[in-house]
């Protein structure tokens, strides 16, 4: 069992730098998943991790032992990998038991961890027939089975659900989350899914751009967003930006319109004259007649999402998104009302894209240098 | 395009069955050539249906070249060329697609260069290597001085020389060292996912270990069509024995030993020409790479119709 320690990580491609500086400490048997959209160095940090590629600066440890130098064989990490990776020309049992047989271990105790693991996954049947005979679930099982046959100290897993069908999807990853609870190794899992990495995540990590944005539980990251990029990228369906400036008298945010949305008095008072971006949640709002709410906009079009409906609504020339349970009939082009609570109100410095807060922003976990 | 009509149909029928006759024509006269006696070999109206004589005729045509030894020769070049080939190919292949290091483009466009050098362009030189395969280092010896030094010093006069006239080597490595297979086993390395080369790293495997486990299973059919080319291309070689090999007797291959028997002024010396024995022989020679081809066949349409990669 290893906790996973990450400095200052970079890594360069010739002159072009991917990850710029990673600092992250990840604790024993945690479950980390590593969002962001694609290259956005993610798959990279990982790889680095497994030994893959090279680090270019920075330091990685896995339990006490600085990894930088080490074989990915002696890191004590299995991968899983997006595209299963499995030997075309061997067995399941074959490449289940692939590491074991590279490691020297005796046969009879080699087909008895096979026979154990594949169990386990459910693959028990399929021991002798090869990747090509298999569906993409089961070579997924395969993938998993050969991770978990190691025993690993470090379970690093790239994508492996990319490939799936919806349903399936959600049934491996609630098997990912069981192996981990049972097996109890550091699992780091990437991902452009955030569905995917809100359930399956103890803490979140949002990348962009080859920096960490942010790091949380996945409900710290849907609640408090560090950046409009985290509010915009969490969440479905997406958060509603807004610009405006914070006015310290009327305890509000005014927009280009003219239209003011209240925010909390402290807020206001720490910010005022700010440009901002007010972020807030589909679900948040809730639609009023019309003239009676915080902003007046226009009905477009409804999307029913079955235990609720998506409405969609132009505000100027912005589109907003309301998400409520109950199901009105509206004429498009009809004038709603929309109301936003205070406490609804996520704030965004409109130059940096940083959370503006009433108090200082609590230290996001980051290694003391 | 497919198209599926009648009129399209008889057509391609009717230009494979042309294709056919064109082929099996010569092969049948050989054949029947091989089975008639010296008379009727000879007789004006061709004769396009076989006679008794074909096993008397392989008989004597296989006793008069003495086969037996040349069979065995030739088998044991062709079968040293495929093995030497193959493993050559396969290991440069490695080196030059999964390792990174100075100057590998450079060495494979050296390597593939040569591709365009067949052996008989380059035979004159090839012919010098063989007749001393050391003479390289020797001139460099000269040129360098280093030879002058070491008479100076210690009164011996270096003279190095490893002849490879008259003997299996000889024959042999010029053979094997061609491009055509380094560069069909690098292409197939190179459809080789990288995913597939760290899964085995991350399965601890070295890198020869995954050569073995991996690469080499996976390249199966690439190594079956690999082996069938060069075993003929190796079994029908002509000049390259005949200049090399001037102990008929012990070195001697089959296909320079059947060209002894087709008649001309120096083996007939105006007598009668011998066709049927020429045909005869031409029929036993022809067997070992058809045989070949054949066995070999099943394996390579297995692996086209295997559709894992």
């Amino acid at each position: 069992m290893a906790k996973i320690s990450m400095r200052d990580v970079r890594k360069s491609y010739g002159k072009d730098q991917v990850v710029h500086g990673v600092n992250l400490e990840i604790a024993n048997g945690e479950f980390i998943v590593v969002l962001g959209p694609s290259g956005c160095g993610k798959s990279t940090l990982l790889r680095m991790i497994a030994g893959l590629e090279t680090i270019t600066a920075g330091q990685i440890a896995i339990g006490d032992t600085v990894v930088n130098d080490l074989e990915p064989r002696e890191r004590g990490c299995a991968m899983v990998f997006q595209n299963y990776a499995l030997y075309p020309h061997m067995t399941v049992a074959e490449n289940i038991g692939y590491a074991l047989k590279v490691a020297g271990t005796p046969k009879a105790e080699r087909m008895a961890r096979i026979a154990a693991v594949a169990a386990s996954v459910g693959l028990g049947d399929f021991l002798d027939r090869r990747p090509g005979q298999l569906s993409g679930g089961q070579r997924q099982r395969v993938a998993m089975a050969r991770a978990i046959i190691r025993e690993p100290r470090v379970f690093l897993f790239d994508e492996p659900l990319s490939n799936l069908d919806a349903k399936l999807r959600v049934q491996m990853r609630h098997e990912i989350r069981r192996i981990h609870n049972r097996i109890a190794a550091t699992s780091v899992f990437v991902t452009h899914d955030q569905q995917e990495g809100m359930t399956l995540a103890d803490r979140l990590v949002v990348m962009n751009k080859g920096v960490i944005e942010q790091v949380g539980t996945p409900s710290e990251i849907y609640d408090q967003p560090a950046s409009t990029y985290v509010g915009g990228f969490i969440g479905s369906p997406a958060m509603n930006f807004l610009s405006g400036q914070v006015d310290r008298a009327t305890h509000s945010v005014r927009l280009a319109s003219g239209d003011r949305i209240d925010v909390s008095p402290a807020i206001a008072a720490r910010n005022h004259g700010k440009l901002v971006q007010i972020g807030v949640r589909p679900e948040a709002m809730t639609m009023v007649p019309a003239g009676q709410g915080t902003l007046n906009a226009t009905f477009e079009f409804v999307e029913e999402l079955g235990a609720g409906r998506l409405y969609h609504m132009m505000f100027e020339d912005l589109t907003l998104t309301v998400l409520a349970g109950d199901r009105q009939t509206l004429a498009a082009g009809a004038p709603v009302g929309l109301h936003i609570p205070a406490s609804a109100v996520h704030l965004f410095d409109a130059d940096t894209g940083k959370r503006v807060e009433a108090a200082p922003l609590a230290v996001v976990e980051q290694v003391p240098a | 395009m497919i198209e599926r009509t009648p009129f399209l149909n008889i057509a391609t029928h009717v230009i494979l069955l042309s294709g056919l006759v064109i082929i099996i024509i010569p092969i049948w006269l050989a054949f029947v050539a091989a089975t008639l006696t010296l008379q009727e070999v000879n007789s004006a109206p061709i004769e396009l249906w076989p006679g008794n004589q074909l096993w008397a005729n392989l008989v004597e045509a296989w006793t008069i070249s003495d086969f037996g030894t040349k069979f065995l020769n030739t088998l044991i070049v062709a079968t040293s060329v495929v093995v030497g080939k193959i493993t050559l190919a396969c290991i440069t292949a490695f080196a030059l697609v999964f390792f990174n290091f100075r100057g590998r483009m450079l060495i494979f466009w050296m390597i593939f260069i040569t591709l365009m050098l067949p052996l008989e362009v380059r035979i004159v030189p090839t012919y010098a290597v063989a007749a001393n395969a050391l003479s390289p280092f020797q001139t460099i010896l000269e040129v360098t001085g280093i030879n002058w030094l070491i008479n100076a010093v210690s009164g011996i006069e270096v003279a190095l020389e490893w002849n490879l006239l008259n003997s299996y080597t000889g024959l042999i490595l010029p053979l094997v060292a061609t491009a055509t297979g380094t560069f069909l086993y690098r292409q197939f390395f190179l459809t080789i996912p990288d995913e597939l080369v760290e899964a085995a790293r991350m399965d601890g495997a070295g890198p020869l270990r995954f050569l073995w486990d991996v690469l080499i299973p996976l390249s199966k059919t690439n190594i079956a069509a690999l082996a069938t080319i060069m075993f003929v291309y190796a079994w029908n070689q002509y000049l390259w024995p005949l200049l090399v090999i001037t102990d008929r007797a012990n070195y001697g291959m089959v296909v320079v030993q059947l060209s002894d028997l087709v008649p001309d002024q120096l083996t007939t010396g105006g007598g009668t020409p011998t066709w049927h024995l020429a045909m005869a022989a031409t029929l036993v020679v022809m067997l070992p790479p058809i045989a070949v081809v054949i066995f070999m066949q099943r394996w390579f349409v297995r692996g086209l119709i295997n559709t894992d990669k």
